[in-house]
């Protein structure tokens, strides 16, 4: 092979295509497109081969799935529920499950694809956040993201729904209550949702079509709008050596990202089907069919639900009834306000946070998470919130796994959702400040190098040596706070962002912004020679002192 | 009955141990033992069968025997919380500590004993399923190897089968109740499961789960956990009679025998039932799922997309 | 090759100010790359081991040792050739054995396939996978290059040479002049926009007054017509009728139908009817028991039935504590107290349970009306 043509199979094919598309320049322009390497970078790529696995996987159950609710009576290889009457929905996915060949990996590949999704959108999310990537240019595929986990709540509700079993049923209920709950417009909501009284024998086959189609075609959507965006704006880079505002380092798409990246995929597929082979999930044989009159202990929804049946159990029972009305406080709270100040917090903090820095400018390296300490606890607070009312949700299992009343879980529960992120900020913010201080002692000071020298006198020090510069390069890819602007100018003018009660508001949030900022100056200094401040600072290395090596 | 065989072929099984002394090695020691292990199973199953022919008049003489010591055992294991009449008691406030045993039955003494929840050893929320203590004792561990141990833990059991016998007789004695049910009308291979499934799930499932897996009630108390294999047949078919603590009762008008059997039926089929999809996880639903999916599922993945982009090897580089 | 990546600078010329000169490299054909980078571009190179710092591959630029990339061959090539087997394995299993005696069918038979099929795909991508990871971090010899991150922003002029080509075309089109023609036209697309939202309206029936009432006030309506005073308790997955004396032990607790309910109704209407009627039936001691004012008559010797709909958002709550009398909902906790008129202790269930009213009809249970008030859910109409 010639080292500078492509072979002629693949010269021949893209030479088609440049004829008609003029793609080849495209093609060149981005073959060697430079991807900046991090393990965090691949959280994303999870929920994205997720993405692919379900369509796959959903398309095979697709061949065999009968989203109808009409009551058969069962027949079949799965001789414990033999004779009992079922809807044909239920009966199909036993079906499939005990008769075709694997289609109970299929299911469960599918399910746990499902789980892993969502896991992955989170976590991907948190990375976004923690690293401050959802900044200027990259707002919108923040909001593409949120958007795209708030549809896949929606998918996987529906999902979890199709096999109408006792679980899905219990879910689809609690769905129903919470509709129903809305003012003003719950019952018709309710009524248009279900074709009638629950259970009815429409919503099956609605959420069918939901399911496989108008939600994973939105979601397929903008899954490429958020590649495009982010193949367009070149991906975020962690604060290291050569990674600039300027320019992106690391390597070549073709080969090396791609390899990854295939690789990548590679191992996603492998786990899940790990997963399906060797851990069951979404026993339906064991849960029975949907029958209104029973439900099970431990009736939980798939995690990524978790917050809202959390929030559900945790609410006292605040009901308004007035004037011939209901006002079901004690269903609409829980179910509208923490997921809206999770979510509407989460789309409006790259928009506060720009107004309360008036930092307009793009950003395109990380920051880390320690040098933006009001941001890092806030996302801690949030995490916090998050993860309390999750555990909420499953309070049951903790009350039973670990032998503890299940009122005192609901109390414990309804304190720790107000305390816990005030808390989770405070040590989250001391833990940031705490490791600026680190940093700037690591720059001014050096690291320690494990040599401890006798002076003259007999006291021992600790010889310091200058950071590896790599190390110095992350450190100080801090940015310290710029001065404040003063808030009234020369002439006694106040200046025009700080007018007025909104003005004040915004500067006193830059103020906390920034409070207790450790700035890092590299002082040039190459850190040697500091012992531990006291005195020692003249100690030099080597020479007549004695040096005991620490292994 | 065919006690004998499995008694011979333990024995010959415990000579091939390589484990045993000497003396046991001996040609006559296996036969020794298995005669002696003859002589003390076949005078304990002449003992406590109860199709023995011996005169009636003798019957009537051990009933009261039987039944003394049954109020003996009660006076020395339960007497102090339920009363010396099995009354009850009351604390000075008038709240109930135990309750009466009057008229409670043969199946909820049998249960409550016989799965080691009484006597209490400390009142707290619930009674725990323990050990039951030695007098009670009916699962004890009989297939030792040696003889003498072996003779003595048979020994010991069937003076438990009787004691629980008497206990329960002597409670009978104060005011009837519900029996024990036979052999046969807990055999799960009698019981239709389909129709226990549906009574399952209706009537059971909201506390102990789909599975039998448990669940939390309120105030530490717990439904407890019915997919384990000493959760017999028979204590299964009791607790719905009696409805011990706060499980509620299910009585055979309201759940007929037949009905009952088909549960039991239901849960003992499930809990043998492998898991088709790998590991059950536990059977409790979606939040072990849940956990699995983020520690293995997304801890893997994490795992390889840190081998993926992780430092060279140095080692490799043409230096 | 190194041409292309120069022309590739080109197409990706940052505009604006700051723009830097071109210096997007790449260095493909190894040892001449890697010349280049030294010599020239050396400020682009990172520093001794600070190379380290990414998951470079193993030759980053340079030749590889040859003895250690044929030893990485070897183990890259043991890893497809482990895929391969396992592939071949998957499709022999399903030809050869998963199909045997008449095909796959229960659960034994599943969770042996559930393996085989499960196992075997997993090992047959996670060896890909790692196969694949070893060539990158061994095998190739791609240098890491850096590339320049233009400006996103348009420049002025194009803003502004937009905005001119807009309003030109708006003002061409005439939209702006022509007043009539504009109003009229967002006049018609109002309509227009929502016309297939009244598609949507018979998505389901009007609520009307059928979240009011339950099956149980049509059957006993129709046993009250018959001339008998109720309708009879049915259990619940066993369809018999209950009888007083059938539970007349104090803790007892069951689930009832109202008779009829699944010979009476039309298949498809049995479990939306039954989602409503579904009742507990509690024999709470009578001794303990406090019938609430006006409802003394609706209890049989402390024999009480309650909806089992959850006043929350309607799950059974079907926990019943004999000890406590706790009525318990085992998805979001809300306690009721069976011994006074179901009313809530604790969580987030804001009504009582519905009672239904019991009456005696020749020693069977019979309910005597239908559930005074909405069962379930509380919603906007309720009241």
């Amino acid at each position: 092979m010639s080292d500078t043509t492509a072979p002629k199979a693949v010269e021949g094919g893209l030479n088609f295509l440049d004829d008609r598309l003029g793609s080849t320049t495209f093609l060149k322009r981005n073959l060697k497109k430079v991807f900046p390497d991090h393990w965090s970078f691949m959280l994303g790529e999870i929920a994205l081969y997720c993405f692919i696995i379900l369509l796959l996987t959903g398309t095979f159950l697709t061949l065999w799935f009968k989203p109808s609710m009409t009551e058969v009576i069962y027949d079949g290889s799965y001789t414990k529920l033999d004779g009992v009457k079922m809807s044909e929905a239920y009966a199909s996915t036993l079906h499939i499950t005990f008769d075709v060949r694997g289609g109970l990996l299929m299911r469960q590949i599918h399910h746990w694809a499902a789980v892993l999704f969502m896991a992955s959108i989170l976590a991907h999310m948190l990375r976004v956040f923690f690293t401050g990537a959802y900044r200027k240019p990259r707002e919108l595929n923040w909001l593409i993201g949120i958007g795209m986990f708030t549809l896949g709540m929606l998918e996987g509700l529906f999902g979890y729904s199709l096999p109408d079993d006792l679980l899905s049923g219990t879910g689809l209920r609690i769905t129903q209550g919470v509709a129903e709950a809305i003012p003003l417009v719950g019952t018709y909501i309710y009524m248009f949702l279900f074709g009638g009284e629950f259970p009815g024998e429409d919503i099956v086959p609605r959420l069918f079509t939901l399911h496989i189609l108008l939600i994973p075609a939105l979601i397929l959507g903008l899954v490429t709008a958020h590649m495009m965006i982010m193949w367009h704006q070149k991906h975020t880079a962690m604060p290291v050596r050569n990674q600039t505002e300027e320019q992106v380092y690391g390597y070549p798409f073709y080969p090396v990202f791609m390899a990854k990246t295939g690789a990548y995929f590679l191992f996603t597929f492998g786990v899940l089907a790990l997963l399906g082979a060797f851990a069951q999930i979404n026993p339906i044989w064991l849960f029975g069919p949907y029958d209104p009159g029973a439900i099970s202990a431990g009736s939980q929804p798939d995690w990524y639900m978790g917050v809202l049946e959390g929030a559900l159990r945790l609410m006292p029972n605040w009901e308004i009834t007035a004037w011939g009305h209901t006002l079901s406080l004690n269903v609409l709270i829980p179910a509208l306000i923490p997921l809206g100040i999770i979510f509407g917090g989460a789309a409006a903090w790259p928009f506060i946070e720009q107004w309360v820095t008036g930092d307009k400018r793009l950003h395109h390296v990380n920051d880390r998470p320690r040098n933006a300490p009001v941001r890092t606890g806030v996302g801690m607070a949030a995490v916090t919130f998050y993860g309390l009312l999750w555990l909420a949700g499953a309070n049951d299992v903790l009350a039973d796994k670990f032998h503890v009343s299940l009122y005192a879980t609901t109390w414990f529960f309804r304190f720790a959702i107000f305390i816990g992120p005030v808390l989770a900020y405070i040590l989250t913010k001391r833990i940031c400040l705490g490791l600026q201080r680190s940093d700037r002692a690591t720059i001014e000071h050096g690291v320690e190098s494990g040599v401890i020298l006798m002076s003259p006198d007999g006291a021992y020090s600790e010889r310091h040596e200058p950071a590896r510069a790599e190390e110095r390069h992350v450190i100080l890819s801090k940015e310290n706070p710029r001065p404040e602007r003063p808030a009234v100018d020369a002439n006694g003018i106040p200046a025009p962002s700080t007018k007025g009660p909104v003005g004040h508001l915004r500067s006193r949030l830059n103020r906390a912004w920034i409070a207790d900022d450790v700035p890092i100056e590299d002082v040039g200094h190459d850190g040697h020679g500091h012992g531990n401040g006291n005195g020692h600072a003249a100690i030099e290395a080597g020479e007549d002192h004695r040096e005991i090596s620490k292994h | 009955m065919t006690l004998t065989v499995p008694t011979t072929d333990t024995t010959r099984t415990g000579i091939s141990v390589k484990r045993f002394t000497a003396w046991r090695r001996r040609p006559w020691a296996g036969y020794a033992v298995v005669l002696a292990a003859l002589a003390a199973i076949g005078a304990i199953y002449a003992g406590f069968s109860p199709q023995t022919d011996r005169a009636e008049a003798a019957d009537t003489t051990r009933a009261a025997a039987d039944l003394n010591n049954g109020r003996q055992l009660f006076n020395d294991n339960c007497a102090s919380c339920h009363g010396l009449n099995a009354e009850g008691t009351k604390d000075a406030k008038g709240k109930p500590i135990a309750p009466s045993l009057i008229g409670v039955g043969a199946a909820s003494v049998d249960f409550q004993v016989a799965t080691g929840r009484m006597p209490a050893m400390n009142p707290g929320a619930q009674m725990p399923r323990k050990e039951p203590i030695p007098a009670f004792n009916t699962e004890i561990k009989t297939d030792y190897k040696e003889p003498e141990k072996r003779e003595e833990a048979e020994k010991q059991k069937a003076e438990a089968e009787k004691n629980l016998a008497d206990l329960r007789n002597y409670i009978t004695s104060l005011g009837g109740g519900p029996e024990v049910p036979s052999a046969a009308a807990v055999d799960p291979e009698g019981g239709d499961v389909a129709l226990g499934g549906k009574l399952f799930r209706t009537n059971c499932a909201q506390c102990h789960n789909f599975t039998g897996q448990g669940g939390a009630l309120t105030g530490g108390k717990y439904a407890p956990e019915l997919s384990k294999s000493d959760v017999t047949p028979t204590q299964i078919y009791e607790a719905m009679l009696t409805g011990p603590q706060a499980m509620p009762v299910f009585n055979d008008t309201t759940l007929t025998p037949k009905d009952k059997q088909a549960i039991i039926a239901y849960l003992v089929k499930t809990r043998e039932e492998p898991n088709p999809g790998g590991n059950g996880l536990g059977r409790i639903g979606p939040v072990s799922e849940g956990l699995a999916g983020w520690l293995i599922g997304i801890g893997l993945l994490v795992l390889a997309s840190m081998w993926i982009t992780a430092k060279k090897p140095k080692k490799l580089k043409k230096s | 090759m190194s041409d292309d990546t120069n022309e590739n600078t080109a197409a990706d010329e940052p505009r604006g100010e700051g723009a830097r000169p071109a210096r997007v490299v790449g260095t493909p054909s190894p040892a001449a790359g890697h010349r280049v980078l030294a010599a020239q571009e050396d400020d682009l190179r990172p520093a001794p081991g600070a190379a380290d710092d990414y998951a470079a591959p193993a030759g980053a630029g340079a030749e590889l040792d040859e003895k250690a990339a044929r030893r990485a061959e070897r183990i890259v090539s043991a890893f497809f050739l482990l895929t391969f087997l396992a592939s071949v394995g998957f499709i022999v299993y399903f030809i050869g054995w998963s199909g045997r005696d008449g095909g796959m069918h229960g659960v034994v038979r599943t969770r042996e396939s559930n393996f085989w099929l499960g196992g075997l795909m997993a090992l047959a991508f996670l060896a890909m996978a790692a196969g694949v990871t070893i060539w990158v971090r061994r095998l190739m010899t791609s240098a890491p290059i850096i590339q320049e991150r233009h400006e996103l922003r348009t420049a002025e002029a194009d803003r502004e040479g937009f905005g001119a080509a807009f309003m030109e075309g708006a003002r061409d089109s005439g939209i702006t002049k022509h007043k009539m023609m504009r109003r009229t036209l967002l006049l018609a697309a109002a309509p227009l926009g929502l016309a297939p939202l009244f598609l949507l309206r018979d998505l389901g029936p009007l609520p009307e007054k059928r979240l009011r009432t339950t099956f149980w006030g049509e059957a006993v309506a129709k046993a009250q017509k018959e001339g008998k005073k109720g309708v009879r308790l049915v259990v619940d997955g066993t369809n018999a009728p209950l009888k007083v004396s059938d539970f007349a032990s104090p803790g007892g607790m069951i689930t009832v139908l109202p008779e009829g309910i699944e010979e009476d109704l039309p298949e498809g209407d049995v479990l939306t009817q039954t989602a409503k009627a579904v009742t507990i039936l509690i024999n709470v001691p009578a001794d303990e028991f406090k019938p609430a004012k006006g409802r003394e008559n609706w209890h049989v010797n402390g024999i009480v039935a309650y909806s089992k709909i959850c006043t929350h958002v309607g799950c059974p709550a079907a926990l019943y504590e004999q000890t406590t009398h706790h009525i318990l909902c085992p998805c979001h906790q809300s306690t009721f107290d069976a011994t006074d008129a179901a009313k809530v202790v604790f969580g987030p269930a804001a009504r009582p349970l519905p009672q239904l009213p019991l009456g005696v009809e020749d020693g069977y249970l019979v309910a005597t009306s239908d559930f005074h008030e909405p069962i379930g859910p509380s919603f906007w109409e309720r009241g």
